[in-house]
């Protein structure tokens, strides 16, 4: 049984379909990236599954239970916790105190929150800045807080939304070596990325959207051969000339 | 009177006092379409109407409907600087600051008014200020519908002004992108300034214009304040032509339940559709 | 600015806590009634805060939960003969199943901001009008607390002191309490709620639950001081007691003193309670006065202080904890 199933999902905005009977599934364990042009509906599909819309239709099955529709606390309750691509931190409290919000979807107590908090903080590399401000953070710190503090909720699937959008190449290579980390403590990664060169590294499949419709998905090396998403990419005339 | 006159007579009455709440609810959704923030001291802003308007008639003998020439512009740059001096700094911080602004500042000038004019009522006895006359058995109060076409009027004025001029549509570009007007060259400050003039101007209209048939005390200004919100809220926020109409029904709606609840438990009733509103459809009965 | 432990600045502190049970030994009536009423609205902006404050939902209506707490407890000693003491629970309580009520209506419809202030007005404002015409409450005359011996039983004494006492201790659980949600998971929880609500959300935070707890353990608390209130002056009226004015009263001394903070509502009624009371004095003539005055602090407050007076380095140092 896969760990998120997601299956003829379909969601329109006024008039416009952002989203059009998307289809696919992630099984545990894997890194599955989510690529496509701005305004292909990258986002929403997040939205979709996370419980901040409602789909018009389709289904989102997560580890077995029919989680369409439900709201963002409850799915995150369930073990599905998502980013932002703007990073929403808690401006007016710690890096710490972030966190701990994230640890008490776990704990009630003060203490274990804390404790909690500070051990992720420090297998992630970040103990040194735990009593800074959220609002004192630099855009790639508040990135990694956006990370930390989703991970904190203990998440078994963890939807990662433009994680190294604004990076330096050399901030991206430590988000990659996170996020490998990460999986490799047994967490399933979504992944919505534009950075191609960490997303092919990093993703075991990849699925391609366009117009809020799938139109491709398999092995990286796969997905950077394909036509269409070429084509999705750099237009027509692009392929036209090629040939 | 059979039951239909009297009702009939609940719904004319309902009509007359609902332009008059309309007319206040005017400039207070403007405001608040405009920039986004609640006015507090709108009300105290048609008491200064109305006492503008008093003392020029007790003092001067100047006809109240004169007075809307001294009293409009004067409450215009009175909202103007308010916006400027102590409006605009906390447009940037949390919401609850500019409440409190506004609710400070409604403070001060309810507060003052009882300090230099004393807490009594005040009245004024024109010629006028009582007469009616009889449509189908139903008698209309004529500074009522006056004052009812007059918020016709305005609301007509402010509608073709900000449809067709450069300063309107300066507004309603800074009140719907702020930052896309300012990249256009809008002095969004300076619009700001003038909504709030605007807003500020039209309650004061509506103070002048209701003072041939209405007191004047320091605290009016809440009376109508408290149902201008409820109208803001049914109109939709920005919606003065949703102001208008929603001023109509709250008019009718209380008229119509004063026949059955006596005296001040008719505004009751009010709160009822008030907390309806914002519970059900707090973007306007016309609203998303 | 953290403090450390004993440092000077926390010797002020426990200087005052030390030296203000003394003060009855020394000070005549007027000084003691400055003193009980800085205590209670020190206490009812303690209250004011753990909804408005820290959880960031802005009321203007807390009178209702006020006026409700000195109703319940005078309406049961009048009528059945109840201590107050007994009284005063019940009346915390039905003031708490008031703001569940009236939280769960709003907050499920996802009020905030500008509407949720609007909308507690309105319940204010509607308390109010039923409270005046009322018969059963004592319609606009009010109620009258008949006079008994004086004694703890019926919450009635001869002299200032038992109610200065009281309401010092009174205060002294408010800050216990707001101290204790700050390092809840409440209290974490609801600053974020404050900060952003996606976030909270999509953190697995159920915005609903969390707003509710905190608007009942805040009209418990404030619905408490309600009693104290009435049987202090022995007397209520409907619209001073649960009217929009006591609703500013409340909120006023917090916004001075700063939000969001454990000691600023304290702050704040220290400093504007005794300076009230002397512009009583001297421009007691004048109606209108005291409010005006008002009015100028929110303003200055607001365009130049919007954080309160406590982020004044002075007064920062004296309380040495950081802003939530």
């Amino acid at each position: 049984m896969s760990l998120l199933e997601v299956k003829n999902l379909s969601k329109s905005f006024g008039g416009l379909k952002a989203v059009s009977k998307v289809d696919f599934s992630i099984e545990g364990r894997e890194i599955l990236g989510l690529i496509g042009p701005n305004g292909a509906g990258k986002t929403t599909i997040f939205n979709l599954i996370s419980g901040t819309y409602r789909p018009d239709e389709g289904q989102v099955i997560f580890q077995g239970r029919d989680i369409t529709g439900l709201r963002a606390d409850e799915v995150c309750k369930s073990g599905l916790t998502r980013t932002f691509q703007i990073t929403k931190p808690f401006l007016k409290l710690t890096v710490l105190e972030n966190v701990m919000v994230g640890a008490y979807n776990r704990v009630n107590s003060r203490k274990e929150a804390a404790q909690e908090a500070r051990e992720i903080l420090e297998e992630t590399g970040f103990g040194r800045r735990a009593n800074a401000l959220a609002s004192t953070l630099t855009v790639a710190e508040r990135k990694r807080l956006e990370l930390i503090r989703a991970l904190a909720t203990r998440p078994a699937l963890l939807l990662l939304d433009e994680v190294m959008a604004g990076l330096n190449p050399a901030e991206v290579d430590e988000m990659i070596a996170l996020v490998r980390k990460i999986r490799d403590d047994g967490l399933t990664l979504f992944i919505i990325e534009h950075v191609m060169r960490a997303l092919m590294q990093i993703s075991d499949h990849i699925i391609v959207l366009h117009h809020g419709e799938r139109i491709a998905g398999g092995q990286p090396e796969e997905i950077a051969k394909n036509q269409r998403v070429i084509e999705a990419y750099l237009g027509e005339e692009y392929v036209l000339a090629k040939r | 009177m059979s039951m239909t006159t009297v009702i009939f007579q609940a719904l004319v009455s309902g009509i007359l006092n609902g332009g008059i709440y309309a007319l206040v609810a005017i400039g207070l959704t403007f405001i608040w379409g405009v920039m986004n923030i609640v006015n507090f001291a709108h009300g105290s802003m048609m008491m200064l109407g109305m006492y503008i308007s008093f003392w020029l008639f007790t003092l001067l003998g100047i006809d109240p409907y004169l007075s809307l020439l001294f009293s409009i512009p004067t409450l215009f740059f009175f909202g103007m600087a308010t916006e400027k001096y102590l409006v605009q700094p906390v447009l940037a911080g949390q919401p609850f600051i500019q409440v409190v602004l506004t609710m400070g500042l409604m403070l001060l000038l309810e507060n003052l008014a009882t300090i230099f004019f004393t807490p009594d009522y005040r009245a004024i006895t024109v010629s006028y200020g009582s007469s009616t006359f009889a449509i189908a058995g139903v008698r209309v109060h004529v500074p009522r519908l006056l004052a009812t076409i007059a918020a016709l009027l305005i609301s007509g004025i402010l509608y073709v002004f900000l449809k067709k001029t450069d300063l309107g549509k300066a507004i309603r570009a800074a009140s719907q992108q702020k930052e896309g007007a300012m990249l256009v060259g809008i002095d969004v400050r300076h619009v700001y300034a003038v909504a709030f003039g605007i807003g500020t101007a039209s309650v004061g209209a509506a103070g002048s214009l209701v003072l041939p048939f209405f007191y004047a005390e320091p605290h009016v200004g809440l009376v109508f304040l408290t149902i201008a919100f409820v109208i803001v809220v049914m109109g939709g926020f920005g919606n003065f032509i949703g102001a208008l109409i929603s001023g109509f029904i709250i008019g009718i709606i209380e008229s119509l339940g004063g026949i059955f609840m006596p005296g001040s438990t008719k505004h009751v009733i009010t709160f009822g559709v008030f907390i309806l509103l914002l519970l059900f459809k707090p973007l306007g009965l016309l609203g998303k | 600015m953290e403090g450390n432990g004993l440092t000077w600045n926390r010797l002020w502190l426990c200087a005052a806590g030390v030296a203000i049970p003394l003060f009855p030994f020394f000070a005549g009536d007027q000084f003691l009634h400055v003193m009980i009423m800085a205590f209670l609205y020190a206490y009812l902006g303690s209250c004011w805060n753990i909804l408005c404050g820290y959880g960031g939902q802005f009321s203007i209506g807390h009178s209702v939960f006020f006026g409700i707490g000195a109703y319940t407890s005078t309406l049961l000693f009048m009528r059945l003969g109840i201590s107050p003491w007994l009284g005063m629970l019940a009346g915390g309580i039905l003031a708490a199943l008031v703001g569940l009520g009236f939280g769960f209506l709003t907050f499920r419809f996802g009020l905030k901001g500008h509407f949720f202030a609007l909308a507690t007005i309105a319940l204010c404002k509607g308390m109010e009008i039923i409270a005046l015409n009322w018969d059963f409450v004592g319609g606009a005359a009010g109620l009258v607390i008949p006079p008994h011996d004086p004694s703890f039983i019926v919450f009635q004494f001869d002299k200032k002191v038992p109610f200065y006492y009281i309401m010092y201790g009174l205060m002294l659980l408010s800050i216990l309490v707001v101290f204790l949600v700050n390092r809840s998971k409440l209290g974490l929880y609801l600053a974020a709620i404050r900060e952003d609500e996606a976030a909270a959300q999509a953190l697995g935070v159920t915005l609903v639950k969390y707003k509710i707890y905190a608007i009942v353990l805040s009209a418990f608390l404030t619905g408490l001081g309600g009693t104290f209130f009435a049987q202090y002056l022995t007397y209520i009226d409907p619209t001073f007691t649960i009217g929009i004015g006591m609703s500013i009263e409340i909120i006023v001394r917090p916004i001075l003193g700063g939000v969001g903070t454990v000691m600023g509502p304290i702050l704040g009624a220290f400093i504007l309670d005794p300076l009230a009371e002397l512009s009583r004095n001297f421009l007691g003539g004048y109606t209108g006065a005291h409010m005006v005055s008002y009015g100028i602090l929110l303003i200055v407050c607001c365009l130049f202080m919007p954080n309160g007076i406590i982020e004044i380095p002075f007064f920062a140092r004296i309380f040495g904890r950081k802003v939530r």
